[in-house]
């Protein structure tokens, strides 16, 4: 059996996973009044993420399809462990 | 952009923006500033305690739920878990399901039914018992005689060289040579104790042999206008690297494995639709915000944690809170040994002290400003 590649990101329960720079970061820290311990958070092995070069203390967006607010913004941060 | 539509959910936003434009800046303005208002209006109140609402929602129609474990997935030979106890499988957070599951999508032109057999058969997992008729153990020549069976074999399409393929890497000690009608394995080693040959036995016939790992059951079916494979027992992995499989739709019923292999985005997403489709399929009628976010609070680590005391439940910051839901001599105690502090400021330790619980209005509380 021939093995091919497959692209996580293309599965259709994965949303769509973006990198913020800092600068849209400290934006939406600053917009939600929050520090960055206190975002949710995402494993840097995550397979959602491996595409993306990420490192410890980025903040990713997730644009998510929802049933009810038709597409929704979450933000998770990236964690070691 | 202004603030007022960045703290919009995007889609309304979006109708926002293309209902004022031709408006002149300030009646733009005072139209998002409505919007706005109207929406925070619809919105949550802070101090509104989500998670009692949430409980109380899904638990009473819970009570409605049959207890009836088992559903037929369209034919009788397969059933899958359902109802109250697949309810409490999700949420408790198992790793080992009771009725693991995938849903195969195939590529066109498979998806029309080409060669369906034949994939579903390169599916499943053959094990080296299911394609012999005996295993003999020789105790004076300390070898293993396996006869196999060529007519299941070409039923399974297996080849004689995969089963000797599979011992070679299986069989480490033994010299494997090939027999009339069969397979002669050989202890190499001088070994007293015959023992070891029988728990050997017994480990080959659960050698893999061919198809996808944990692939016990294949069940191609036709879905509208294509064919899916039901498979029981979940290997998303291999099954995504196999060309004809559709990678983008193909499903397992196993949350675990997907925020293994999907991540754990794609992981929330399963719980929701796992729970709804529990939910749905017995007739009753849940808010999807409620699985939302129960399925939020179980991501919210980035693993999948269940609501059970090894779970979300092990994180919370308060020891009283913890205590309060389960075994609560043990969290007393190792509280007290490590010297753990708690700061009293979440629900249900202020009940227990019969103070005013942070929820509702007893959320805000007055702050004195000190003159410098």
């Amino acid at each position: 059996m021939t093995k091919k590649k497959f692209d996580v990101t293309k599965h259709s329960l994965v949303p769509k996973h973006l990198k913020l720079s800092d600068k849209e970061k400290k934006e939406i820290l600053d917009l939600y009044r929050i520090s960055l311990k206190e975002l949710p958070k995402i494993r840097k092995k995550d397979s959602g993420i491996a595409h993306l070069e990420v490192k410890e203390g980025d903040v990713i967006k997730i644009i998510r399809p929802s049933a009810t607010a038709g597409e929704s913004i979450f933000f998770r941060v990236v964690v070691s462990a | 952009m202004a603030q007022e539509t960045k703290l919009l959910p995007p889609k309304l936003a979006g109708e926002v923006l293309e209902l004022v434009k031709g408006f002149s800046e300030s009646k733009a303005k005072k139209v998002k500033e409505i919007v706005l208002q109207e929406y925070s209006h619809a919105q949550v109140e802070p101090g509104e305690c989500v998670g009692i609402i949430s409980a109380e929602s899904i638990g009473e129609p819970g009570t409605q739920m049959t207890l009836n474990t088992f559903h037929f997935a369209g034919v009788a030979e397969m059933n899958v878990t359902m109802g109250l106890p697949r309810i409490i499988e999700i949420l408790d957070g198992r790793s080992d399901i009771s009725t693991p599951m995938m849903e195969i999508f195939l590529k066109n032109p498979y998806s029309k039914g080409k060669d369906i057999k034949e994939i579903a058969l390169s599916i499943k997992e053959t094990k080296l018992n299911e394609i012999s008729d005996s295993f003999h153990i020789d105790i004076a020549d300390k070898s293993i005689a396996i006869a196999l069976n060529q007519e299941k074999m070409s039923e399974l399409k297996v080849t004689q060289t995969m089963a000797i393929n599979a011992l070679k890497n299986g069989a480490k000690g033994y010299t494997l040579s090939q027999v009339k009608n069969g397979l002669l394995l050989k202890k190499k080693e001088k070994e007293e104790n015959i023992n070891v040959l029988y728990v050997d036995k017994e480990k080959f016939k659960q050698l893999h042999v061919s198809g996808v790992k944990g692939i016990s059951q294949v069940l191609p079916v036709k879905r509208g206008e294509e064919y899916v494979i039901i498979t029981s027992g979940t290997n998303l992995k291999d099954v995504f690297e196999m060309d004809f499989v559709d990678e983008t739709r193909t499903m397992s019923n196993d949350v675990f494995e997907i925020a293994e292999v999907l991540g754990i985005e794609a992981a929330r997403q399963a719980i929701i639709n796992e729970v709804f489709k529990v939910i749905e399929s017995q007739g009753l009628n849940v808010d999807i915000r409620h699985i939302m976010l129960v399925a939020d609070t179980m991501c919210n680590l980035g693993l999948v944690k269940g609501i059970t005391r090894y779970g979300v439940v092990s994180e919370k910051a308060s020891v009283l809170a913890r205590a309060s839901f389960e075994t609560p001599i043990r969290h007393i105690i190792n509280a007290a040994l490590i010297g753990e502090e708690d700061k009293l400021d979440s629900v249900v330790e202020n009940v227990m002290i019969n103070q005013p619980t942070p929820i509702g209005t007893g959320l805000p509380s007055l702050v004195v400003k000190v003159k410098e």
